[in-house]
């Protein structure tokens, strides 16, 4: 119990000194910048790291180059090869991973402070020096096609991939991330290097720290680790996407218990000033937490849904402003219809005044959920660099919601609310559908 | 969903397959803690009605989690009403004299906030995470539900509709929920475990709303419950509010919890799976286990070290022959799931590749393990998974729920919050001999199940 009341105190001491910290700019000698929230109340850091450019930059043919690439770094790099580096990670139980998505090639760790040192010293060389070796290759491929298959087994991906092949045409966003088992097959080890090469640099790095660390120790871990890396990537070269189909629904028949629908138009980007409308407008809509407009029409009052949600997802080359639901197969067109019901009400009306307030208190109160762990708030950090906003953006936050006002909200709720652009893709064997574009292409 | 755009990516990973299982594993990845300390900054105490009370600090950022364990679960559904507690926990959000119905998650979203439920064997947890200064308000709303829950017939009836669609997601539309449920229900022969959460659909179907309110008059009672307190909140601030505000609850008398125990077994169960419509395939070993509470006392935490040790990282005996040395596998999991009160399970489950040999995969991870009980296992693969262990039990901190659903958890099957405490102490007590003694005991063939999922439509 003795022991319980001073680690009680320990961390009551600290806590105030980790608030006041909020987020420090560190810049080391040679120039490599990292937001950093001190927090010394676990003997923990949580890091993560981002590129701009991801799966979209995958050329033709070659589609999971990106995802591929991410999957290898944690793999072998310098002399070590990937049971010498895997097993250093795992002998210090450190966290470790990539991932890429179609916009950027993203990672982290989260380790106790006593690795430090090892811990940014293998991250560095995962990024500066990773190997390809070819049985880490061809196993990590294996693992991959894996994924793949289990993709092709869950309704819900195989939907929203769908849908995006239907609404989005042949853009590079609606080629699976994973890539296909051709396209793999067709990746070599000069593949993975040369996208090392073209993406790593340090002018599209971004580096968030959070925990056990202060800024001058992290100032010279930043230069011993990335300062070897690339001054300057190749071009992002991803055209815009654009909506290839008029709003309309199309069914992939499938023997399911249960039609999975995906739907969306275009939405807002995230530099468009009408952003904070229509995050407020989405949360009424669909995005919130069991209150929405949505959830009551089709869930409460009908039983139709476990779950409908709906978002507007801003990436670098379209906004999307969709949304998903499953229901038995006897009711898809009645939940399709009661959604664009919805869809229409918002247009017309646009939400009520309390609504509006409601959203904005929901807003702001539950952003910082996202910090209360380490790696947590490393990955907001992240978030808040890769979208392009300044370091100050989490103090006016509050004052960008605030500011929306009813006639904004009414007038962004018509602007993109416009049910006849929907696109609906339905998985299933839906009653009450009528298809009226043809069904995109299952791979 | 956040304006933040990773956050809001719709793009989904292919997380279905493992998830289910994985799930239920929780417990081992959470418990651990460094050496000579304990796992968490917490603090227990107990109101005169019985309501047990945990605070877990962390104050990284001014919120606060709420949680509170309801100790029933599917397990303690009468004959022929399963998934009643499942159901139960969707009526709960169906409102109050004071709370209307769907006010309950409006009021927690304008606190900031996040509310969710679920339920399990042995439990029913709810919980909310808003900000510090909303903790009272929160705690008067769960006080609220725990005994003025009101019903109506209409609200019932589309609830029901919303679990059996939850059903046909979970289970109808996926082929691995399938057979993991025909697998439990195979490894416990008497043990209401066999029941699936969800409930079977036939009996989903009667679930009424008198079945709903007698469970929740047998079982929601604050000497029946847990209440987990987790953020930037000191004990010294929670009791006075946990006495205003819980403490009027009066007691229940609660009824014995009687269930039935599993038999002797004389055979080991074989099922197999086949779906025209599967992709990615799995094989799954799960044995019948001891709990942490059952004698001998290291059991429990052999089980663990010996999980680690088969298929914890890159170095543990399966994934460096199954996935590195043979290629025969893409993923290889072990685990000692000790959240269930009555019975543990250890299982292990492999991914081949796709077109792979699922019969070769059974046959070498049998052998491997033949081997580990011919041969035993070396003091520095002990030593390692070990070292693993500890370093996760410092990561364990991090974060709201991690912690509180762990102790939550483990509470609720029996343990102490000592011995959640002094988890990574125990662990760092345990010899290559435990290790042994914990194998010979879990890897008994006629307790066990194995299941397939397999691609193939013929027989």
């Amino acid at each position: 119990m003795r022991r319980i009341l001073l680690a009680a105190m320990l961390t009551f001491l600290l806590a105030p000194l980790a608030r006041a910290a909020d987020i420090e700019r560190v810049v080391s000698p040679q120039g490599i910048e990292a937001w950093l929230i001190e927090d010394h109340s676990n003997q923990l850091i949580s890091v993560t790291i981002g590129f701009h450019g991801g799966s979209a930059t995958d050329p033709r043919g070659k589609q999971g180059l990106a995802r591929l690439t991410a999957a290898l770094l944690d793999e072998g790099a310098g002399d070590m090869d990937s049971a010498a580096f895997q097993g250093r990670l795992d002998a210090l139980g450190i966290e470790f991973g990539f991932d890429a998505d179609w916009d950027n090639l993203t990672g982290g760790m989260r380790l106790l402070t006593r690795d430090c040192d090892e811990a940014f010293r293998l991250l560095g060389l995962a990024l500066s020096a990773p190997r390809f070796d070819a049985d880490a290759v061809s196993r990590v491929k294996a693992q991959m096609l894996s994924a793949i298959a289990g993709d092709a087994d869950d309704p819900e991906t195989l939907a929203w991939q769908s849908w995006l092949r239907l609404a989005l045409g042949d853009h590079p966003y609606t080629w699976p991330i994973k890539g296909t088992p051709t396209s793999l097959a067709a990746i070599s080890a000069a593949d993975l290097k040369a996208f090392v090469a073209r993406r790593l640099a340090r002018d599209q790095m971004k580096i968030a720290v959070v925990g056990d660390i202060d800024a001058l120790t992290l100032a010279t871990l930043l230069d011993r680790s990335f300062a070897g890396l690339p001054a300057k990537a190749a071009p992002i070269e991803v055209p815009q996407a654009r909506f290839a189909t008029p709003g309309g629904v199309a069914v992939i028949d499938r023997n399911l218990a249960q039609s999975v629908v995906q739907f969306g138009a275009a939405g807002i980007m995230r530099q468009d000033p009408d952003f904070y409308a229509a995050a407020l407008i989405g949360d009424i809509m669909g995005a919130g937490n069991l209150t929405s407009r949505l959830e009551g029409s089709l869930r409460e009052q009908r039983g139709l849904v476990y779950s409908v949600e709906t978002y507007n997802a801003p990436y670098d080359r379209v906004a999307i402003l969709g949304g998903s639901l499953a229901t038995k197969n006897a009711t898809a067109g009645e939940a399709i219809a009661l959604v664009r019901a919805e869809w229409r009400r918002m247009h017309d009306e646009g939400p009520t005044a309390q609504e509006l307030a409601d959203a904005k208190t929901h807003m702001i109160g539950s952003f910082p959920v996202r910090f209360t762990s380490t790696y947590g708030a490393a990955q907001a950090l992240l978030d808040i660099q890769l979208e392009g906003l300044p370091i100050d953006y989490v103090d006016h936050r509050e004052q960008l919601y605030q500011q929306v006002t009813l006639e904004d909200a009414r007038r962004v709720a018509r602007r993109i609310y416009d049910d006849a652009a929907l696109r609906f893709l339905v998985l299933g064997h839906p009653e009450g559908v009528k298809a009226t574009l043809p069904s995109p292409p299952l791979e | 969903m956040s304006e933040l755009g990773m956050a809001a990516s719709p793009v989904r990973s292919s997380r279905r397959l493992l998830a289910p299982l994985v799930s239920l594993l929780l417990l081992v990845v959470g418990l651990s803690s460094p050496a000579k300390a304990t796992l968490f900054t917490a603090e227990s105490f107990t109101l005169g009605n019985g309501l047990r009370v945990v605070v877990v600090e962390n104050h990284r950022a001014p919120v606060v989690l709420q949680m509170i364990f309801y100790q029933a679960g599917s397990a303690d559904a009468p004959p022929g009403k399963s998934g009643i507690a499942h159901f139960l926990e969707h009526l709960m959000f169906k409102g109050t004299p004071s709370v209307p119905a769907g006010e309950f998650s409006h009021r927690v979203a304008l606190m900031g906030g996040e509310d969710n439920a679920f339920t399990t064997e042995d439990y029913t947890a709810f919980h909310q995470t808003v900000a510090r200064s909303h903790l009272a308000e929160v705690m008067q709303l769960e006080a609220d539900r725990m005994t003025n829950l009101v019903l109506a017939e209409s609200q019932v009836d589309s609830e029901r509709a919303v679990i059996i669609e939850e059903r046909r997601r979970d289970i109808d539309n996926n082929p691995a929920g399938q057979l993991v449920e025909m697998m439990t229900a195979s490894l416990f022969l008497n043990h209401p475990y066999r029941l699936p959460v969800l409930g079977w659909a036939h009996e989903m179907v009667t679930l009424s709303r008198q079945d709903a309110l007698d469970f929740y008059h047998r079982w929601y009672a604050p000497n029946n419950a847990i209440l987990i307190i987790a953020g930037d909140v000191t004990a010294a601030e929670v009791r006075p509010l946990a006495e205003k505000i819980y403490g009027p609850i009066p007691a229940r008398s609660l009824p014995p919890r009687q269930r039935l125990t599993e038999p002797t077994t004389f055979a080991p169960r074989q099922l197999v799976l086949r779906n025209a419509d599967v992709h990615q395939t799995f094989w799954q070993r799960v044995y019948l286990a001891p709990t942490y509470r059952d004698p001998p006392a290291a059991t429990g935490y052999g089980l663990d070290v010996l999980a680690e040790l088969l298929a914890g990282g890159v170095n543990s005996r399966l994934y460096k022959d199954l996935v590195i040395a043979k290629g025969i596998a893409t993923a290889v999991n072990a685990d000692y799931d000790a959240s269930l009160r009555d019975y543990g399970r250890f299982s292990v489950t492999a991914v081949p590749p796709v077109g792979g040999d699922m019969a070769k995969l059974g046959r070498t991870i049998d052998a491997d393990i033949a081997d580990l009980l011919a041969k035993g296992v070396s003091d520095s693969e002990v030593a390692a998974a070990k070292g693993r262990l500890q370093a996760d039990a410092v990561k364990a901190r991090d974060g709201l729920m991690g912690p509180a659903r762990l102790i939550g958890i483990s509470l609720s099957v029996g343990l102490s919050l000592d011995e959640v405490q002094n988890w990574s102490d125990r662990i760092a007590t345990v010899t290559p001999a435990d290790v042994m003694a914990a194998a010979r005991r879990v890897f008994r063939i006629d307790t066990s199940v194995t299941g397939e999922l397999q691609a193939e439509t013929q027989p």
